[in-house]
């Protein structure tokens, strides 16, 4: 006799209260493959958890934001935001494809030039640059976004020190009708400061202003903030010319830009409500053109955005640990991944899908990570299938801020893999080893031990 | 303590269970559906366990783990009651 095929027998309540509004549809496929290559191949090769990467993902990401901004406003610029996802492999394909460097610190500043970035193409922003920084910014002629007066007072000693004029933006925060305001960055437009560092600059004669720069928020899915946002930093530019008659060469609206994920305790998935490339382009690039520039004065327009040009290119492969009934008899399930690799998590309701065929039968699950800790859910509540100790699962839109905010916690930091145009993997980060933690450790006399 | 499914329980083959005291109903997939047929014909969880391993492709150890919940589970239905 042929023995029949075993799934674990499951009993699920009917549960007869109001239907929602709009039923969601529970995903029928496995996501066996990440561009063409198995994710059990993936596994066998390089371990579990696993991040993943996609060069052509990526690559068509970025084309999508070109496209929808070039196709409306004249002159446009994306800079790499390098805290987003500094791992090098990644920042040098958004270089190749054209994009310039954002960074916030010095060793982000040092990690575009050996990126082989032109230290012109370099915009430095983020309060904490030291002396050392600017110096090296200012010798390679790079962006210096100010951030705080403290900032350009030195800035106007280092000009004179190194006889140079360095080129610099102030950072503005402003009113677009959101919350929260963003106000710990940069200087204030609607209670005058923005204008007393301008007024600072231009009567230094030492720094040449040469942008407007504004970031208003993270994740904001509201276009209309950026319209108003880029009606303001215009505004502002044309009322300096008026007054200087000096030209701001460039306008950063900066990043905020959502990706497809889910944010928590939203009613309706991500990638059915969250604004596209087009809709941010539509709204900026009206306000631009509304504005009181002649069509050939029009500034260059610089895009910092981060997220949204990487978190669908990344993708966590993880390997089902355990499964357990909790007291309250819903089902839990153990991951290789926990919260410290995925810090998103925090954030997004990420979507998930199993790496192998599974049946139509799905219960509700909490997913946890592999940590000794509480705080450990990867999805408080998620329909998955009945998934085995060893199963794999593929976590979806793991791109931006995991890999520069993740942590050794307990469990080593995994590999990083990237998946090149040609469908090869590379390794671009290698897997941590248990003496990692140890490598920076320093043991005092008294407490050595006897060999 | 053996289970034993409590009496009255609408089970239909496809998997649909009605429990008419609480009003209660369920779905239950195929294997369930076998296992609660055992259950109504008073077969022990050994029993149960022996018939598992012999029809489908799991080895003992799993199946011993899963039977485990699913019994858990249908007791925290007050789908069954434990004999003495």
């Amino acid at each position: 006799m042929t023995r029949k095929e075993y799934e674990r027998p499951l009993i699920r309540k009917l549960e007869t209260g109001m239907p929602g509004k709009f039923g969601m549809r529970n995903d029928l496929n496995p996501k066996t493959h990440i561009d063409e290559v198995a994710v059990s191949d993936l596994v066998r090769k390089y371990g579990s958890p696993l991040f993943v990467f996609s060069e052509e993902t990526i690559v068509q990401t970025l084309n999508k934001a070109k496209r929808a901004f070039t196709t409306r406003y004249p002159r446009v610029q994306f800079a790499w935001s390098y805290k987003t996802n500094y791992l090098d492999s990644i920042c040098r394909i958004f270089h190749r494809e054209g994009a310039w460097a954002e960074v916030v610190s010095g060793f982000e500043y040092e990690k575009a030039l050996n990126n082989q970035v032109d230290g012109k193409k370099i915009i430095f922003n983020g309060p904490d640059k030291s002396r050392e920084d600017l110096q090296m910014a200012i010798k390679n002629d790079s962006l210096i976004h100010i951030d705080h007066l403290d900032e350009l007072y030195e800035l106007v000693d280092l000009a004179g020190e190194l006889n140079s004029k360095p080129k610099v933006a102030i950072r503005i925060n402003l009113d677009t009708g959101i919350y929260p305001q963003w106000d710990r960055f940069g200087f204030n437009l609607e209670n005058g400061q923005a204008w007393d560092a301008i007024n600072k600059i231009m009567h230094s004669g030492k720094l040449e202003l040469t942008g407007l720069h504004c970031h208003i928020g993270t994740f904001i899915s509201s276009t209309g903030a950026y319209g108003i946002a880029a009606a303001k930093l215009a505004q502002l530019a044309i009322d300096i010319r008026n007054k200087y008659k000096f030209a701001i060469k460039y306008l950063d609206l900066g990043g905020g830009f959502v990706s497809r994920n889910t944010l928590k305790g939203s009613y309706l998935p991500g990638p059915d409500v969250n604004p596209t490339f087009d809709d941010y382009a539509e709204a900026i690039a009206t306000s631009l053109h509304n504005s009181g520039f002649e069509t050939q004065e029009l500034p260059l327009l610089i895009l910092e955005t981060g997220r949204a040009l990487i978190d669908e290119a990344g993708y966590l492969i993880s390997t089902v640990l355990a499964n357990k009934r909790l007291a309250s008899g819903s089902r839990s399930t153990v991951i290789d991944a926990g919260v410290n690799l995925l810090f998103t998590s925090f954030w997004y309701d990420h979507k998930i899908l199993p790496a192998q065929p599974f049946s139509q039968y799905f219960e509700e699950t909490l997913l946890c990570g592999p940590l000794c800790m509480n705080i450990d859910v990867i999805r408080n509540s998620i329909n998955l299938p009945l998934l085995k100790k060893g199963e794999r699962i593929v976590i979806f839109s793991t791109g931006a801020y995991n890999i520069t905010q993740w942590m050794q916690f307990i469990t080593m930091r995994p590999a990083v893999v990237l998946i090149s145009s040609s469908g090869e993997p590379h390794v671009i980060r290698k897997r941590e080893g248990r003496d990692n933690p140890g490598l920076m450790e320093q043991i005092p006399g008294f407490l050595e031990l006897n060999k | 303590m053996e289970p034993s499914l409590i009496k009255d329980i609408a089970l239909s083959d496809s998997g649909f269970i009605f429990n008419p005291v609480t009003g209660e109903s369920f779905t239950v997939n195929p294997i369930g559906v076998g296992i609660l047929n055992q259950l109504r014909l008073g077969k022990a969880r050994q029993e149960i366990l022996d018939q598992l391993v012999v029809e489908f492709q799991v080895d003992l150890e799993q199946a011993e783990r899963d039977l485990m919940d699913f019994l858990n589970l249908l007791k925290h239905f007050r789908l069954v009651s434990s004999n003495e």
